[in-house]
């Protein structure tokens, strides 16, 4: 009965009337700051929506397409949290627009639609629909100010990433050709019964899998699919980059896990050989980026790099599944829990850069200097989330690194973890170099910096929640932990 | 011992309130900063006299975690919000309690940023006291890691010469080995399930599936780096030569011992097989330690760099005393780890003074102070002298318990031989401080420096309190040993020798 379960999706419906209800709203109002109001409005809705739904048990819905479960949820909370804080972030950079603001919210709200739904996916075509409702709206929002560089950053992100759909959709249709389904559940029973000599003797599969991995890495920005990464990343409007760092990679990261637990996480050589593939890519992975950052001076850049090495630690935590499947769920709780330490700690980086780089039009790191003058808050703010980026304490930075990596030595990484913790020291070297131009030069000009209430409120609730994140962060892994649970067997 | 009072918590946090006091007062006078930071490490300090008089000495006390403190902090991962000390970490928590006073009065007279500087100073006095405090191992890395930031920023900013570079040497070298150690602690925690430092002593494991020795490394390490044991010193020299006053008190007097204080309550406790088994290693890499950095201070030109230097090689005798493996030498190595604290913190703030009446520190540019600074150059002559164990000060207390200790060790064969030419350490020691005051102090008095002011009030008050406690130690060993020997003695009991 599909109408019954339509409560099951109250929190996509809602957020859907609401995206719809902005861009109506746009054609009447002058106003257009009520459009922001609206928008938080309706993720608020679908927030409460969310919470409403963590205490009913996991539903499958639309005849298999969809799995609501606690793991969807708590992507589903995560990512109105984090379209909330960019809207906030968004505010005065959309009022510069002189056309197409409601546009713009509505696309926002729509991408955190698909990327709700992606986390739900359980059928190969929902993940399939669900990633390109997302991903579209991104390449709009990429291209949105219309400059020469966002119209190349949003070109480059559409061509790059519809060739990996097209890798994607390709890699998906070997699996349903080899296996004849497309739900995650009855690939698993097909696969579980190979062994490896008939994975080898067909390849076809191998290739589909494979095929999966790049679709799928692309949009984790893992090495090798990470090309599109920087020049995306500094040409797009800077909330959009704080969106696309965090929500679209938060939502790479649940597919991944879903698919390649459920549908190949049996038999046990197949899910030590994808760990295996995994941590070995996220080695190279945060590696080069870590590496790579260090030469960056544009700031945003930088910072994109950064993200490719945290993508990196986030994959030790697949690694870890992989290579814990059917033993306990610490490489998934890891995973998740770091991905909600980053997601605010990226953010608040953003949300500060944001709201300097609104008075200094510049992303040049060397344009920072002496800014703990100009702007001690937001200097002190970016510098705390440099900090948690780092992985020191007293932020969730810290916490996040010694929960996944604890996971990953439980179950024999521990050479992926001392690769891993050198390469925050190296992470070091150029989080700190932003945090000494602000903090130690002199000046260019004695102009303060002013910032808008609502920058200044999301910078405090990100800021808020690294501190929180890092001194008492019992409760959150234990969210996490409780949204890991549903891939216990 | 049940106590409604949480001293360590008071302790270890109220150099934070004050922080936030500090960073929440609006528009204060550099005046209302400076004495709202004496008045709160003053608190701490004496509350941490308090706990020093309260200690159970008796002997059922041996081995007795004391005012002991656990609160469920991440369940996931089994870690506690557990503190508590022992006769190991109490003298070093007494120790930087009264550094965090001192340091307080040498940062007087500084005006650059005063608010900053002074939220800094306190973070990382919080800091320290957490490490010595936390019987946690995730609990112990966070206070360990938390040292960094502060480190950084006053290295960096209120530093002089190559303050960038040095302050980003630290910060890299640090991290580095902080890398390894929580590769270690999360080594240990997979092979054990726990984080508890005491359930974890004695760790006897048949065949795990990490080597022992692998942990064991990836802890010394870190700690390795922060004592620092030769040949990973290098960054000591030059943190030390281009950070404030202050700072280089803090950072010889309390940061160093970190390290210490880290291999024994770790690498030696939990791993006591390994520690045996590497013993002469470490006893070699020791003695090199106290000679090479012996021989490098003598060709010091920069006062600062010469007592950089110099920690080098006092350090090395903590190494030889805490590797000898036996009771009187590890007593002998905590000791050396306090008395380290007050005279090269002393010395540091001695340096301090000369240069902030002189804005001199090159040896071949000073010359005949003593007639224009007659109190400086008196206490620096203490100082100079506790460095190089006269008799009477807790230099030579501490330094002859080692070498009594050492000459016994039955851990590594031919360690007699191995303390004899730790011992020439102190003919250079004596060769290098000699010449240094000789140089500074006498000889005819110069005239550019007619008119330098001697040390003010306030400066007499720090220096003096410095001197009283070499005196006490010096006279009175046991002020201290008694408590050591408490936590001692069942680590070594764990060494079996």
């Amino acid at each position: 009965m599909i109408v019954s379960e339509l409560h099951l999706l109250t929190p996509e419906l809602s957020l859907l009337g609401f995206a719809l209800a902005v861009i109506l709203l746009d054609l009447f109002i002058k106003q257009k700051k009520v459009l922001a109001g609206v928008s938080i409005a309706g993720l608020l809705v679908s927030a409460g929506c969310t919470l409403a739904l963590w205490g009913t048990p996991t539903a499958d819905v639309f005849y298999g397409m969809l799995s609501v479960d606690r793991f969807a949820l708590f992507f589903k909370f995560l990512f109105l949290a984090v379209a909330v804080l960019v809207i906030l972030a968004s505010q005065d950079y959309v009022s510069k627009f002189e056309r197409f603001q409601g546009e713009y919210y509505a696309l926002v709200l729509i991408s955190a639609v698909g990327m709700m739904l992606l986390t739900a996916a359980a059928d190969l075509i929902a993940v399939y629909v669900a990633l390109e409702l997302s991903s579209i709206s991104l390449y709009i929002l990429a291209s949105f100010l219309k400059d020469q560089k966002s119209t190349e950053a949003g070109l480059k992100y559409l061509l790059l990433g519809a060739v990996a759909s097209a890798v994607l959709l390709y890699g998906m249709a070997l699996v349903f050709g080899l296996t004849g389904h497309t739900c995650l559940i009855c690939i698993a029973d097909v696969v579980q019964g190979m062994t490896i000599t008939g994975l080898l003797g067909s390849p076809a599969l191998l290739m589909g899998i494979i095929l999966l991995v790049a679709g799928f890495g692309f949009k984790i920005a893992c090495v090798p699919f990470q090309m599109w990464v920087p020049d995306v990343y500094e040409g797009a409007p800077t909330p959009i980059t704080a969106y696309l760092s965090v929500a679209s990679k938060a939502a790479g990261f649940a597919i991944i896990l879903r698919v390649f637990f459920v549908a190949f996480g049996a038999p046990e050589w197949l899910s030590l050989g994808w760990g295996m593939l995994l941590a070995i890519l996220s080695a190279v992975t945060m590696t080069v980026g870590n590496v790579v950052a260090i030469v960056q001076s544009n700031i945003k850049r930088m910072l994109g790099y950064s993200s490719i090495a945290q993508a990196g630690y986030l994959m030790v935590g697949l690694a870890t599944v992989g290579m814990a499947v059917g033993a306990d769920e610490v490489g998934q709780s890891g995973l998740l829990f770091f991905l909600m330490c980053y997601s605010v700690t990226n953010l608040g980086a953003f949300i500060a850069i944001i709201a300097i780089s609104n008075k200094i039009n510049s992303d040049e790191i060397d344009d920072y200097t002496g800014m703990g003058k100009r702007a001690p808050l937001l200097a002190l703010a970016l510098t705390f989330c440099l900090v948690s980026l780092t992985g020191l304490p007293p932020t969730a930075g810290l916490i996040a690194k010694i929960y996944i990596f604890s996971g990953a030595v439980s179950h024999g990484l521990l050479w992926l973890v001392i690769i891993a913790v050198i390469n925050s020291c190296i992470s070091a070297f150029y989080y700190f170099r932003v945090v000494k131009v602000m903090w130690l030069g002199a000046p260019a000009s004695e102009e303060k910096v002013p910032s808008s209430t609502a920058l200044r409120t999301a910078l405090s609730l990100c800021c808020l929640f690294v501190l929180l994140l890092g001194v008492v962060p019992g409760s959150f892994v234990g969210i996490a932990e409780a949204a890991a649970r549903i891939f216990g067997s | 011992m049940d106590l409604d009072f949480s001293y360590l918590t008071a302790i270890i946090f109220l150099p934070i309130v004050g922080m936030i006091v500090i960073a929440l007062l609006r528009d204060p006078q550099p005046k209302t900063i400076r004495l709202t930071a004496l008045a709160f490490t003053l608190a701490s300090f004496a509350l941490s006299i308090a706990v020093f008089c309260l200690f159970d000495r008796s002997g059922g006390a041996v081995g007795q975690m004391q005012f002991e403190e656990k609160l469920s902090w991440i369940p996931a991962i089994n870690a506690f919000y557990h503190l508590g000390v022992d006769g190991l970490s109490l003298p070093m928590v007494v120790l930087m309690t009264f550094l965090g006073v001192l340091t307080v009065l040498v940062s007087w007279k500084i005006e650059l940023r005063l608010r900053e500087y002074f939220i800094w100073l306190l973070l990382l006095e919080t800091s320290i006291l957490g490490v010595f405090c936390s019987l946690d191992l995730i609990l112990f890395f966070l206070f360990w890691e938390l040292e960094l930031i502060p480190m950084y920023f006053l290295i960096s900013i209120w530093g002089s010469g190559r303050k960038e570079y040095a302050a980003n040497k630290y910060l890299i070298y640090t991290l580095v080995g902080s890398a390894m150690m929580l590769a270690g602690i999360l080594s240990i925690y997979f092979i054990t399930g726990s984080l508890s430092m005491m359930e974890l002593a004695g760790l006897a494991l048949a065949a795990p599936a990490i080597p022992l020795t692998a942990m064991f490394f990836l802890l010394l390490t870190g700690f390795a780096i922060k004592l620092p044991v030769f040949p990973l010193h290098t960054w000591l020299p030059d943190a030390h030569t281009n950070a404030p006053t202050a700072v280089s008190v803090i950072l010889a007097g309390a940061l160093l011992k970190m390290g210490g204080y880290g291999m024994i309550r770790l690498c030696v406790t939990i791993f006591p097989e390994v520690a045996l088994r590497y013993a002469p290693l470490l006893v070699v890499l020791a003695v090199v330690g106290v000679l090479y950095g012996a021989a490098v201070t003598l060709r010091q030109k920069d006062l600062k760099r010469l007592i950089a230097y110099s920690s080098v090689s006092h350090m090395g005798y903590v190494l030889l005393g805490i590797f000898a493996l036996n009771q009187i030498s590890v007593t002998g190595a905590t000791l050396q780890m306090f008395s380290h604290g007050i005279i090269t913190g002393l010395l540091f703030a001695m340096v301090g003074l000369v240069y902030d009446k002189t804005h001199e520190r090159n040896l071949d540019n000073l010359g005949g102070l003593a007639r224009q600074m007659p109190v400086i150059v008196v206490v620096f002559s203490i100082a100079g002298l506790a460095s190089l164990c006269l008799p009477g000060t807790s230099g030579f207390a501490a330094e002859f318990i080692i070498f009594i200790g050492s000459f016994s060790s039955v851990a590594v064969s031919g360690m007699q031989v191995y303390t004899l030419l730790g011992v020439l350490g102190i003919v250079l020691t004596a060769g290098y401080i000699l010449w240094m005051l000789q140089q500074v102090f006498y000889g005819e008095p110069l005239e550019k420096f007619d008119g330098v002011p001697d040390a003010d009030s306030i400066e007499k008050v720090c220096i003096f309190s410095f001197v009283g406690a070499i005196m006490l130690v010096g006279l009175y060993p046991a002020v201290l040993t008694d408590v050591i020997r408490l936590g001692v003695e069942p680590i070594i009991g764990l060494v079996g020798l």
